[in-house]
């Protein structure tokens, strides 16, 4: 049983995550009155992709080839670290909230690395951003995560998503303000409105679509994929750090059932809330971003004052 | 055995092995090859001792003190102490002078014919020998010679490629700001030889609690500025990134992964163990002197686009984050808490033995890369990586490694550091605690500026095509360079793999101070691979990191590349170019890279910015003309601090010259003017 858990956890984050880019895209084409692409359509254009041929560039050296494997193995080995749907795995390996962080900040890395090795000039600002961004996001999103840790006395995240320490009133404020700092950031890291437009090539605007332009065929498709596992990887921490409640507590098939159940719904509607973002409000322009990320550090900061 | 290799004689043999060194050097330097020979194989060897030393020390786990001849003054003895904390620093100057040595054996190479290759070996080897009496000496007029030695050593070494007039600059800069620090030292060595009547750190231990606490706060004060300019911490930073870079590539390794840390030990040596008790806020000092360090050094490396200037910049950050630790364990030792200060102590030790390793790898490969470019500037690089490919990969560890990305060791020192940060906002009362969180988010900050700078200075270096005709004549680097790089990166991992292990033994140089000897510890290691803090709060393993990530990425690449379409190809064509024709011209600089960083935070680095654009026709505005811009970045502390200082001296200066004549008469009545003066103020 305990095997079976451990392949699903293993493997929910990359099987899940193209259907959360389906809802979002689905969730706003319903908002702009068109009918949309099916919400399994990610799939099948990753199936797409990963049959055609590439083409790589002479100047591109074994950076650029890679990385899409390093940072979709990343995203592989983060989402089997964090609680998804059970709380009683208490992985003290790597399920600590600093090695999260700092294990995507290698997929940052290579991203950033493998967007300037081309040497085409959208990819060089295209890195050039996104670094901007996520140095000055790194304070936000860990203050977040260690108000959550600090709460619930352990900063192991498994043992966050299983604390009953939220509910009571003294604690109900610092979690609100630390989730609004993280929502912030989750904007940021996984290239959404109002920081960057996922749907776009324009080059007045685009981060992450710049760093990935040079790439075709599989590889494109690790660095989609790899994107989407990103967004699922916050989706899942949002989710269960801030309402942990629904997991599953112990290895009972009707519980797991459960537990997925419940967490599905709560992606579900965090897709919402990203859809209902990014189709009601404007791309910032790029010199007011680090305001709002700086709003989410004093709002952690406020939020970490309040614990007693 | 271990008796006779932790015998003073064994110190003895280390020492003589580096003096022998440093003669031999010196008469051999007719012959460029044989003095090159000569002193990399006595540095070796010499450091094989060292690290043979150190170790057998911190096993034993005995301290030792012996004296060292006599001397013919009644204060100086040249008395010496090795404890364990000693052993570790022996540990980490040796093991970074053995792969700076391998090194250097082949970097040298270029300066034949050129310098003088003996002086160059006498210079190094009096340099590490100053750097190993300066951590055993127990007796502070000792130590003070013991530490010029150090300093005048690597003042020569960093003029030594004398025919460039910005080393001479940079040389005589460090020797002012080096000697403005030991003169802080002297004042506040004096002011404990007052109250305590002894040289002798031992005597001065048991006399410190004679010392009144407003003549310690003056003491802690003195000595912070005294050995943080060596350290380099902010403002007295300056003459760090103009002196790392002026040196030979393995002694800047040497300098900034090893130098700097004297300062630190003597910090911890004062602190944390002579001067116990001491007040809470010199620890909260040293927290905010190091959050401050630490985001400033980062924040001026982002604007730089010198490569060896960027690494010292680095330099200043990562003191700052081990003064992080070191602050946390003085305030906790002072509120009583001994268990989180150790943790504190052993963050800080541990970072400063990864940053030792990483920061000397980073020099070493930009040594490496300056020695084919023949250039500093990095906006010049560009595609070095299929030019230098080993090269390119050492530096890419040490820049993962000094970004604190997992598994490398950078990460687990960072990550204890955070530990000790985080068990000081669970566990002090309001006003310390704010501090606390202040400092937390500065390191959190300094992590993600780091990263940024590293993609900046590996991807405009390494990657991309070309900017200059001389990296397309660039070469790898010899056998004895790639030796000494990749010694250094193997060690950036296994340092983090076994983190774990790592600790224990620095843990047990903490336990041996006298605040820590009865400290619980704080950090446990399960099944021998799990690091856990603080009755779980937080816990980390390297190796299965590690493990998990190495299986993912077989399986990833296994399953796309001969599961899921195996006849796909692939083709090689050019990068995307709108059209136009791509030149290198089109990348991104190092420059461009940081400008929106720069630009964020222009009210600290005040960058320069081109404020209006004149138009050959002001009416059309179409034609723009052609101006000069240089974009870049104004340090505050030069504009704010040194020049004022420096103009207030100068204006003293020339007051002081009209009572200078020139007529040796008056000089001989000012001389009996002040001895008049002095006659009177003591009867």
């Amino acid at each position: 049983m305990t095997i079976f858990i451990w392949t699903i956890q293993f493997i929910f984050a990359p099987v899940i995550s193209p259907l959360c880019i389906g809802i979002i895209k689905k969730i706003k084409a319903k908002l702009q009155n068109r009918q949309g692409a099916s919400i399994f359509q990610p799939y099948k254009d990753l199936w797409k992709l990963l049959h055609k041929d590439e083409i790589i560039s002479h100047d591109a050296s074994w950076i650029f080839r890679s990385a899409p494997f390093i940072i979709f193995a990343v995203t592989i080995v983060v989402g089997a670290s964090i609680p998804i749907f059970t709380s009683f795995f208490k992985s003290t390996l790597t399920g600590d909230m600093l090695i999260i962080v700092y294990a995507l900040a290698i997929s940052t890395f290579f991203l950033a690395l493998a967007g300037m090795d081309t040497g085409s000039a959208f990819g060089g600002f295209g890195s050039s951003r996104e670094m901007t961004l996520s140095a000055l996001a790194e304070g936000g999103l860990i203050f977040s995560l260690l108000t959550v840790a600090l709460v619930s006395g352990t900063s192991n995240l498994f043992a966050i998503s299983s604390s009953t320490m939220f509910g009571q009133g003294q604690h109900v404020l610092s979690v609100l303000l630390a989730f609004s700092g993280f929502l912030i950031v989750l904007l940021a890291e996984t290239a959404r409105f109002p920081y960057d437009n996922p749907d776009t090539h324009l080059e007045l605007t685009m981060i992450h679509e710049a760093m990935i332009l040079e790439y075709s065929g599989k590889r494109l498709a690790l660095m989609e994929w790899a994107s989407a596992n990103k967004l699922f990887i916050f989706f899942a921490l949002g989710a269960n750090l801030f309402f942990p409640f629904g997991l599953a507590q112990n290895a009972y098939a009707g519980e797991i059932v459960m537990g997925i159940t419940i967490f599905m719904a709560k992606i579900f509607i965090f897709c919402m809330v990203i859809a209902f973002i990014e189709s009601s409000m404007a791309k910032f322009r790029f010199f007011r971003l680090p305001d709002l990320l700086l709003i989410s550090f004093i709002f952690n900061i406020v939020a970490l004052g309040l614990i007693y | 055995m271990l008796e006779i290799i932790t015998s003073p004689i064994s110190f003895f043999i280390l020492l003589s092995l580096f003096f022998i060194g440093a003669m031999g050097s010196l008469l051999l330097g007719k012959d460029d090859a044989l003095a090159n020979i000569w002193s990399s194989f006595f540095a070796i060897v010499g450091s094989l001792w060292g690290l043979l030393f150190s170790l057998s020390t911190i096993i034993s786990g005995d301290a030792l003190s012996f004296t060292d001849g006599v001397s013919p003054f009644p204060l100086l003895s040249l008395s010496l102490h090795i404890d364990m904390l000693s052993a570790i620093f022996i540990f980490i100057i040796s093991l970074i002078i053995l792969f700076c040595s391998i090194y250097g054996a082949g970097y040298v190479k270029h300066f034949y014919k050129k310098y003088n290759i003996g002086a160059l070996g006498f210079f190094y080897h009096l340099f590490i020998a100053g750097m190993l009496l300066v951590v055993t000496a127990s007796n502070g007029l000792f130590f003070l010679i013991a530490w010029e030695i150090m300093s005048i050593a690597s003042y020569f070494l960093v003029v030594y490629d004398r025919n460039e007039k910005n080393n001479i600059n940079a040389g005589f800069l460090y020797l002012v700001m080096t000697h403005i620090g030991t003169a802080f030292i002297i004042i506040s060595f004096l002011l404990l030889y007052k109250f305590t009547g002894s040289f002798d750190f031992e005597a001065i231990k048991t006399g410190a609690i004679l010392i009144p606490s407003s003549v310690k706060n003056v003491i802690f004060v003195f000595a912070l500025i005294g050995f943080g300019t060596k350290a380099g911490i902010v403002p007295f930073h300056i003459w760090l990134p103009a002196a790392h870079p002026a040196a030979p590539s393995h002694v800047s390794a040497l300098m900034s992964g090893v130098m700097i840390k004297t300062g630190i030990f003597m910090m911890i040596r004062l602190f944390l163990d002579i001067l116990q008790p001491v007040p809470a806020w010199w620890g909260l000092t040293v927290l905010v002197v190091g959050a401050i360090s630490s985001l400033l050094g980062v924040l001026y490396a982002l604007t730089e686009h010198d490569i060896k200037r960027l690494l010292a910049y680095h330099s200043i950050e990562n003191i700052g984050i081990i003064l992080l630790g070191i602050g946390s364990a003085l305030t906790f030792s002072s509120l009583g808490m001994q268990s989180l200060a150790l943790l504190g102590l052993v963050a800080a030790l541990f970072h400063t033995l990864n940053h030792a390793t990483f920061k000397s790898l980073l020099f070493l490969s930009a040594g490496s890369v300056i020695n084919q470019t023949h250039t500093r500037n990095m906006e010049e690089y560009g595609g070095l990586i299929k030019y230098m490919p080993q090269t390119a990969f050492f530096f890419l560890i040490g820049a993962m490694a000094i970004s604190a990305l997992p598994p490398f060791n950078g990460f687990f020192s960072e990550w204890m550091t955070f530990q000790s940060l985080f068990q000081g906002i669970i566990s002090l009362n309001f006003s310390t605690r704010w501090i606390f969180i202040l400092a937390a988010g500065a390191l959190a900050f300094t992590g993600g500026l780091a990263l940024t700078c590293f993609v900046k200075a590996f991807g405009a270096t390494f990657l991309a095509r070309p900017r200059s005709a001389e990296v397309t004549h660039s070469k790898e680097s010899s056998f004895p360079l790639l030796a000494g790089m990749g010694a250094l990166a193997t060690l950036s991992l296994l340092f983090g793999i076994f983190s774990g292990q790592l600790t224990f033994f620095l843990e047990k140089a903490g336990n041996s101070l006298g605040i820590f000897q009865a400290a619980p510890s704080l950090v446990s290691l399960s099944r021998g691979k799990v690091l856990t803090v603080g009755n779980g709060f937080a816990s980390v393993s390297g190796l299965a990191f590690l493990t998990l990530f190495l299986a993912v990425i077989f399986i990833v690449v296994f399953i796309t590349q001969f599961i899921i379409n195996k006849r796909q190809k692939i083709k090689i064509g050019a990068t995307w170019d709108c059209g136009t024709d791509l030149t290198s011209r089109m990348e991104i600089t190092t420059t461009g890279f940081a400008r929106s960083i720069v630009l964020i935070f222009k009210g600290i680095l005040k960058p320069s910015i081109q404020h209006e654009i004149e138009y050959h026709d002001s009416e059309s505005r179409y034609l723009p003309k052609s101006r000069t811009v240089i974009l870049g970045a104004r340090d505050i502390h030069q504009s704010y601090f040194y020049q004022p200082l420096h103009k207030i001296v100068n204006a003293l200066s020339l007051r002081v010259k009209n009572i200078q004549s020139g007529n040796i008469n008056v000089y001989i009545l000012y001389i009996f003017i002040a001895l008049l003066i002095t006659l009177f103020v003591i009867l």
